[in-house]
């Protein structure tokens, strides 16, 4: 699933559909992302994402999902 | 158009009859006195390009015949009282999603194992109310084998065009007895199928048009067929078949116009009464029921199944020495016909219901005669044993 | 997983009804990966569900879709495709749906091998009624109806339905997602009764009352007790105590039923049939 090589142009969240529970945020290799008041993700450091899909994989409410370069 | 005349059984008249109103799938498990149904579909349904299954209890019979009419085919099962107390709470989910479908009820004694090979008429009142909540539901009472084959047709008619669970309910005597039955040819037969999303518009399947009460019909019409002509159905969705594109919800939850899950007390309350106004708005389009003698009967009997036709034998009787009796067989149970019968009893004095439960027909009748002048009396026999004219005849007598 | 969401869920239904945490929308992810990958007929697939909190999935899904009574999903999902076995038929259930109430249909469909996908969305508990223990319970555990620890024994539901006649058998879990995904994907394939066993977490009402922590310690405590099947093969009984066992149980042959169905009309219509 990793792909170094893509860039990832964003990483977008939909919060309504989110529940806060912090699934992606705990499994994210590379600390890109952190928790708001609520305990959904922001994105802090999207340079580091390695596109390797795993919080949009393991999301329980389809609400995080990565857009990369090659999505175009 | 009568072609065939042959010696049969009450549950093999069922059974051609089923063929002949097209069923496709059946699912049961064996349980007296209803198992020739199973076996005999068994054998002729694979022929007609149907599904025989014997499931591994009663509650799968009933699920799968669901299952089945929602994939699109005539679907049916047949079963006792055990097995019927069982199948109860699928009944209330075909109820509420409108899933058409026939379940036959070969009544036995009761309560539990009872009388396997005894025929009773125990569970009128389980077949109105057996499952739980508020729910429509018709049930069809044949009172001989001809009748059984007459009424299975009418029984899919309805499932089919109303979108309800009919109920068959027969007893030990109509479904084993044998007489002679004239097969209809079967182009004579008139054969309704549930109607289909129309194309080009957007399906809900639980859509609805508003308006008028369903035009209900007046009390003449032809014998033992229910007819649907002049009704817009305006209450009854279309059934799209699964595997068409349609990608319709069905759920036992109450649900909105596209079938989806709500708590909105606005749509449960128009859900609800719709379903139930489905049958009670139709009482009597959906009374079937036979007469004899009742213009200037003061004795009314009014029975039903197998005990109607002691009933027969006891007016008859009656009439040679000089009562002035007269019969109500409804054959059509649910919904009661209170209508039919309050006219029909207008110069009645006494109406007396001999069945063999300990009373459960006789408080419907007492019901529908609230507020005449007619003296009501039920009969009742759990002894496992057919009510004789003879004891009937003597009920006649002593209130003559 | 937003351009599956748009072409298979029926979007208006979300967000879904599970609490947070709960590994059933992963399960459900997965269900749907598979799907896309096996491009199961858009319109010519029946997804059927029990009660439950699993059950509830069926709804959010833009198929046509019965969600039926508690425990008798399989049941209604053989009528669908015995009366049609033109159609792929798959039942979502959860482990008090099938396992209990329901759990006389899970063997005898899995005895005739009907060909049925069955996803079990397995978090070892009743959800929807909040905390009572379920089949799958572990010993010992605590539950809204086992204050004193649970003193059932739970059932190993893979090796009761291979045992039943299954001809597709595997488990997964929520931590193993893509596993899941080809597992379930395996089973779409077979033409034959395939369940799937998918561990899911319930981090609200067994996770709490169990102290397992927050979803995500859960899916590492799947993480860090899961054994494949060809390891645990090599292990001693001890040894497996409080492991789950992952991975291809069973993948075999054996004649499906709808097609001896198809051999019964086919004998009957041509007298060869007694």
């Amino acid at each position: 699933m990793a792909r170094a090589d893509v860039k990832v142009k964003a990483i977008e969240v939909d919060r309504l559909r989110c529940k806060g529970c912090g699934i992606c945020i705990e499994f994210c290799p590379r600390e890109v992302l952190e928790a708001d008041e609520e305990g959904k993700p922001n994105v802090v450091a999207i340079e580091k994402c390695t596109a390797c899909r795993l919080c949009e994989l393991r999301c329980p409410d389809f609400a995080i999902w990565l857009r990369g370069a090659d999505d175009e | 158009m009568m072609s065939e005349a042959r010696l049969m059984q009450g549950n093999e008249a069922c059974v051609e009859a089923a063929l002949a109103a097209g069923l496709k799938f059946f699912a049961g498990y064996p349980i007296t006195p209803s198992t020739e149904i199973a076996e005999m579909l068994a054998e002729r349904l694979p022929a007609r390009g149907g599904t025989f299954i014997q499931m591994e209890d009663e509650i799968s019979s009933m699920a799968a015949v669901i299952g089945a009419s929602l994939a699109g085919v005539k679907a049916m099962t047949a079963t006792s009282g055990p097995g019927f107390s069982l199948k109860q709470e699928n009944i209330g989910f075909a109820s509420m999603a409108e899933v058409p479908c026939v379940v036959v009820n070969v009544q036995r004694g009761g309560p539990s194992t009872g009388l396997p090979t005894s025929p009773a008429q125990g569970d009128l009142m389980q077949s109105r109310w057996g499952t739980h909540g508020d729910h429509p539901v018709v049930v069809m009472a044949p009172g001989s084998v001809a009748e059984v084959f007459t009424v299975t047709i009418q029984a899919f008619n309805v499932a089919e065009v109303l979108r309800v669970p009919v109920i068959l309910l027969m007893d030990e005597v109509v479904g084993h007895m044998r007489e002679k039955v004239l097969l209809p040819e079967a182009s004579s037969l008139t054969v309704l199928d549930r109607r289909g999303p129309v194309e080009g518009e957007e399906y809900r399947p639980f859509d609805y048009r508003d308006g008028e009460r369903p035009l209900d019909l007046p009390m003449t019409k032809p014998p033992l067929e229910v007819d649907f002509s002049g009704d817009g159905l305006r209450d009854v969705p279309p059934l799209a078949p699964f595997g068409r594109g349609y990608r319709f919800h069905v759920t036992g939850l109450v649900h909105d116009a596209r079938g989806l899950p709500t708590g909105d007390p606005t749509l449960t309350d128009r859900l609800v009464r719709r379903l139930i106004g489905k049958v009670e708005n139709r009482r009597d389009r959906l009374a079937l029921y036979v007469t004899e003698a009742v213009d200037d009967a003061e004795v009314l009997v009014v029975a039903f199944g197998s005990v109607g036709r002691s009933a027969l034998s006891a007016v008859r009787l009656a009439r040679e020495r000089g009562i002035r009796a007269g019969l109500f067989r409804p054959i059509t149970v649910w919904p009661f016909p209170d209508q039919v019968i309050r006219k029909l009893t207008q110069g009645a004095r006494t109406v007396i219901v001999p069945e063999m439960n300990m009373g459960q027909m006789v408080r419907e009748v007492e019901r529908a005669l609230a507020g005449t002048t007619a003296a009501v009396q039920g009969y009742s026999r759990v002894d496992g044993e057919l009510i004789t004219p003879t004891e009937i005849l003597a009920e006649i007598e002593e209130v003559a | 997983m937003s351009g599956l969401v748009e072409e298979y869920f029926r979007q208006d239904q979300l967000p879904t009804i599970w609490c947070p945490g709960c590994g059933h929308g992963i399960v459900l992810a997965a269900l749907v990966r598979a799907m896309d990958q096996v491009r199961v007929p858009r319109d010519r697939t029946v997804v059927v569900s029990g009660i439950g909190c699993s059950s509830r999935a069926s709804g959010y899904l833009d198929f046509d879709t019965l969600h039926t009574t508690h425990g008798r999903a399989i049941a209604f999902a053989t009528g669908v495709k015995l009366a049609n076995p033109e159609l792929t038929v798959i039942v979502i259930t959860g482990d008090g749906d099938v396992a209990a109430i329901g759990g006389n249909h899970l063997i005898h469909a899995a005895r005739r091998n009907i060909d049925l996908t069955v996803v079990c969305f397995d978090n070892n508990i009743y959800g929807m009624t909040s905390g009572q223990y379920s089949p799958i319970t572990p010993q010992g555990d605590l539950a809204s109806t086992a204050p004193y620890g649970n003193i059932d024994r739970p059932f190993d539901l893979c090796g009761l339905v291979r045992e039943a006649g299954a001809t597709y058998v595997a488990r997964a879990t929520t931590f193993h997602h893509n596993l899941l995904t080809e597992y379930i994907a395996r089973g779409l394939r077979k033409k034959g009764f395939a369940f799937i066993d998918a561990l899911s977490q319930c981090p609200t009402y067994y996770g709490r009352r169990n102290r397992r922590g927050s979803a995500a310690e859960m899916m590492r405590w799947f993480r860090d007790n899961a054994v494949t099947v060809r390891k645990a093969e090599r292990m001693e009984p001890a040894e497996l105590e409080g492991k789950i066992v992952i991975g291809e149980i069973y993948n075999g042959e054996a004649r499906e039923y709808t097609e001896l169905c198809g051999d019964i009309i086919r004998r009957a219509q041509g007298g060869e049939g007694r």
